[in-house]
């Protein structure tokens, strides 16, 4: 399978996928303290976070300007500002740089949302190959359990709100996420996700992960990964800044 | 004199749009930069109107969606290439569903400067690839005339030099250092550019204008051109490869990505 071009550089690229509420979040920022505690350098990107593009965004959202086309486009926008920008020069360098949602994402959401599933491949085929990809395996229901519990007010564009799938918000995002979930699940064979199940304790997802990491990078992070000298306790706070 | 011919995509068919509903005249003008586009735009503009047609003119960068930020972005220093190309995409995608499409379904007479030939252009000058970019914009309508004005570099150094007085950062493709100096930045992307073109030319069938003679008589050209355009040269617009014709002769519908 080459969606993408494999990671030649001398860093490592590791993505967490999932739906909302299946606590990706929370375990790539577990994950990233763990590299931290160990001297590497650790970079972290999050999807739609350019700031270049996210003020357009963030403007078109709040306006309901967003065609299922043009919703993928700035999307794509965004990650290749932050992939020209930030994660290739930091993977160069050899950090490693841990995405929370990286094109699996627009694959699935805008699949979801009618875009066609050859073009978004295409869209996104100048995106790294990642070292490691998670996928957080979670039922609909404890998904939204958790998002309802823990917040105010689904957005618009989450719900799926544009498509019209229905006029009550949590019923649209009932569906409309069910409809992620089928197009995460369909591709986790095609692009070699390791599935975390995401109803376990956050201490056992956790280690799960760590394991996953030894076994498939072990080796790997001795060679080119920037670290910094075990017992420089100066250095390791200023790259905990820095990144 | 201008036809109703149903348009079809590129490659890509839109989703919710059905192109047998547009029945409007799509025309493109090309070319490099300081070709003399825009005054071409203004006259025609102002020729059809007379003629009693409506006219929707449009342009790279000036969608409600993405204008704006691809305006912020080039007054800074991190505009990356893959960056620029995909945000000028998103820009033309908002144009195209939310202004081009509308008035074409409303039987307008769309006159764009610029269309996916320039962002496709832009990007192979800068070194992506040309089918990654093809597929990406593939949801493009097949226009019913691409005009390019063409010249050679010299000519648009002259018209620069002459005209505004300096080089241009974007135009001299300045974010990827094809030179030393603005000049000889300036001389290398605008080659790149008209070879990218002149490629596209044969491929999508433009309309070539020798763009060095003066306005006027370039008007002249265009205006004959466009009050003879006939159904078969219309139909006779090549595809790129793998184009699915959307909507057959018989008016079929395509189906539905989402039920």
């Amino acid at each position: 399978m080459s969606l993408f071009a494999s990671n030649r550089l001398r860093g490592k690229l590791i993505v967490v996928e999932g739906i909302d509420g299946s606590g990706k979040s929370t375990q790539v920022s577990l994950l990233s303290h763990w590299f931290r505690s160990q001297g590497y350098a650790v970079a972290f990107s999050e999807w739609n976070s350019s700031p270049l593009v996210n003020k357009t965004t963030r403007r078109a959202k709040k306006k309901e300007m967003f065609t299922p086309t043009t919703f993928s486009l700035i999307h794509a926008t965004d990650f290749a500002d932050r992939m020209e920008r930030y994660i290739v020069p930091l993977m160069k360098a050899g950090a490693i740089v841990c995405a929370d949602r990286y094109a699996f994402t627009a694959f699935a959401r805008d699949v979801a949302r009618g875009v066609n599933r050859r073009w978004v491949r295409n869209l996104y085929r100048f995106a790294t190959r990642p070292n490691l990809s998670f996928y957080f395996r979670v039922p609909l229901d404890v998904a939204i359990g958790r998002i309802l519990g823990g917040r105010d007010a689904i957005k618009y564009y989450e719900a799926g709100m544009d498509m019209g799938l229905s006029r009550d918000v949590e019923e649209s995002f009932r569906i409309f996420q069910g409809r992620i979930l089928d197009e995460y699940e369909a591709m986790a064979a095609e692009v070699g996700f390791h599935i975390i199940d995401a109803t376990l304790s956050i201490e056992r997802q956790q280690q799960q992960m760590r394991e996953i990491v030894i076994r498939e990078l072990g080796d790997s992070l001795k060679n080119g990964v920037l670290r910094i000298a075990p017992g420089d306790a100066h250095a390791t706070e200023t790259a905990a800044r820095v990144f | 004199m201008l036809l109703k011919q149903p348009l079809e995509f590129f490659s890509e068919p839109l989703p919710g749009v059905d192109p047998a509903e547009l029945h409007g005249k799509l025309l493109v003008i090309e070319g490099p930069d300081a070709v003399g586009r825009t005054t071409q735009v203004a006259k025609l503009r102002q020729w059809l109107e007379q003629e009693g047609h409506a006219v929707l003119d449009t342009g790279m960068a000036r969608g409600a969606l993405a204008g704006k930020g691809i305006k912020q972005a080039k007054e800074g220093n991190t505009f990356g290439p893959l960056t620029m190309t995909l945000y000028y995409t998103t820009d033309f995608a908002d144009r195209l569903e939310n202004e081009i499409i509308p008035a074409l379904r409303a039987g307008f007479v769309v006159l764009t400067d610029r269309y996916i030939f320039s962002i496709m252009a832009r990007a192979i000058a800068r070194g992506e690839d040309r089918r990654w970019i093809e597929q990406v914009t593939g949801f493009g309508l097949v226009p019913h005339a691409v005009y390019y004005l063409r010249a050679e570099v010299k000519h648009l150094v002259s018209r620069v030099v002459l005209g505004r007085g300096a080089f241009d950062y974007w135009e001299s493709g300045m974010d990827m250092r094809f030179g030393n100096t603005m000049f000889d930045s300036f001389v290398r992307y605008q080659t790149k550019l008209i070879h990218a073109l002149d490629v596209m030319a044969k491929k999508y069938n433009f309309i070539t204008v020798d763009a060095t003679r003066p306005p006027d008589i370039i008007f002249r050209d265009l205006q004959q051109s466009i009050s003879n355009l006939d159904i078969k040269k219309i139909r006779n617009v090549p595809r790129l490869n793998g184009l699915v014709r959307v909507n057959g002769p018989n008016g079929a519908k395509r189906p539905r990505k989402h039920s």
